[in-house]
């Protein structure tokens, strides 16, 4: 029953994420393009606008990379986490791959062998937080953008350094994570702690940002590397900053890279006659 | 806008970066495990003026459901061959190396597709056949017919390149940063 609940919020979660941008991404993105002034850019803004209502229409998937998959549990105290929860999950993610359908891009790391549904050894990764409601958030990610991220062991007396290695990962990046980009920053934390911030960080809405996060976004912009590389006023549509306290010796920083395809969904689980 | 059509002539050679045009006609699909196999066993189509799409599609029955671009440079050391056989345009997302803009020079031209714009590329295409289709979806070429995809050409065949452009100013923006 659980299990059953769970597999049908995850898939709908799916199939809501790669079909449809969340409405703060959207509002951010049209304000990124009534900004833009450069001729090739603002052509690479029409294919964007037309491959969206083209996904919405045609209700197919906005990216042919459908992403490895990440979920985001809330779970309500009268629920107990059990394993029918991750089975569940994959359950829905099996299902979605068949049904939508899903790239399979889920691979042995060492001998490559695509399992064909998006699941094996430890993906989906699932993080369960408790809650007040029991939902399901899918965040598809997608390879290009993923292999651009980075992450640094600063010095404590680096702080300055953060905007500059922010701003680097960009450079290196260059056209490839698929820009105009969505920067998810850890500050703080551990080794591992800091990229879950960095991964985090993707979930807030975009389409606000602090003083510090703004700051960041307007250095980045500042290279000029504009959507796909092919130059403009916006690389970046917008940087969210996510910090954890860190050892008193350490300074970890971890830049996940969003391709403009940041998709998230979230769903609400059935639970009538489950509490 | 430039009409194109495949099999494609010398009127690749006019093209300059920046250029938009629209791309119809045949066309195929080729990632990494496709050129590895050609370079192997050959081109199982027709090199001739042909426009390679580097894209790993999603493949439904005998659909098209979704058709991005994957990024181009992965193929900066495997490409070259298919040039020298005639082949006239690449399509992709991100550019090339200097090696493929090099080899560009009097042949043919890198042209950009939005990357992620998946459902607008497969709105305008049919499928036509496969090769090699034991590489899996991804990495199997796929023969297509295309009706007006909407391209600018990111490399042209003069040496003219938009992403090195962007680059340069990109690494010198960056340095003022670091000593502002």
């Amino acid at each position: 029953m659980l299990r059953e609940r769970v597999a049908q919020a995850a898939e709908k979660a799916v199939r809501e994420a790669e079909i449809h941008l969340p409405p703060d991404f959207l509002r951010a993105l049209e304000k990124t393009i009534s900004k833009e002034t450069a001729d090739v850019a603002k052509a690479e803004y029409e294919n964007i606008l037309e491959n969206l209502r083209q996904a919405d229409s045609l209700s197919v998937p906005i990216c042919q990379d459908t992403g490895l998959h990440i979920f985001f549990v809330t779970l309500p105290p009268k629920i107990p986490l059990s394993a029918d929860i991750y089975e569940g999950i994959n359950d829905g993610l099996r299902e979605a791959t068949k049904d939508i359908p899903l790239r399979p891009n889920a691979v042995d790391p060492l001998t490559r062998r695509n399992s064909g549904d998006n699941t094996g050894e430890m993906t989906p990764a699932v993080h369960i937080r408790p809650g007040e409601k029991f939902t399901i958030t899918a965040v598809p990610k997608g390879g290009g953008s993923e292999n651009m991220s980075r992450l640094s062991m600063l010095l404590p007396s680096e702080t300055e350094k953060i905007k500059s290695f922010v701003v680097e990962t960009m450079l290196v990046a260059g056209g490839r994570p698929c820009p105009p980009v969505v920067l998810g920053v850890g500050i703080g934390s551990t080794f591992d702690g800091v990229a879950a911030l960095a991964k985090e960080a993707l979930l807030e809405p975009v389409d606000s940002m602090d003083e510090y996060e703004q700051e960041l976004c307007d250095a980045v912009n500042s290279l000029g590397i504009g959507p796909m590389g092919l130059g403009g006023d916006f690389t970046c549509i917008a940087v969210k900053v996510k910090k954890g306290y860190c050892h008193t010796a350490s300074l970890p920083v971890a830049v996940n890279v969003q391709c403009w395809v940041n998709r998230r969904a979230t769903v609400e689980v059935d639970t009538e006659g489950l509490l | 806008m430039t009409e194109l059509n495949t099999p494609l002539g010398d009127e690749v050679l006019s093209l300059r970066a920046g250029d938009r045009v629209h791309l119809s006609g045949t066309i195929f699909t080729a990632r990494d495990e496709a050129h590895l196999r050609m370079i192997k066993d050959g081109v199982p189509f027709d090199p001739k003026g042909a426009a390679v799409y580097h894209c790993g599609p999603v493949i439904k029955g005998s659909r098209i459901v979704a058709a991005g671009p994957t990024t181009s440079a992965r193929l900066n050391n495997i490409c070259g061959f298919l040039l020298n056989e005639g082949v006239r345009a690449f399509i992709g997302k991100g550019g090339m190396g200097e090696n493929v803009l090099g080899a560009l020079f009097g042949k043919g031209v890198y042209l950009a597709y939005t990357g992620g714009c998946a459902a607008l590329a497969a709105s305008r295409m049919k499928l036509k056949g496969v090769f090699f289709e034991d590489l899996g979806m991804a990495e199997a070429v796929w023969v297509i017919d295309m009706d007006r995809l909407p391209l600018t050409v990111g490399m042209d065949s003069r040496g003219g390149d938009i992403y090195s452009d962007v680059r340069r100013r990109a690494a010198d923006r960056f340095k003022m940063i670091n000593n502002e």
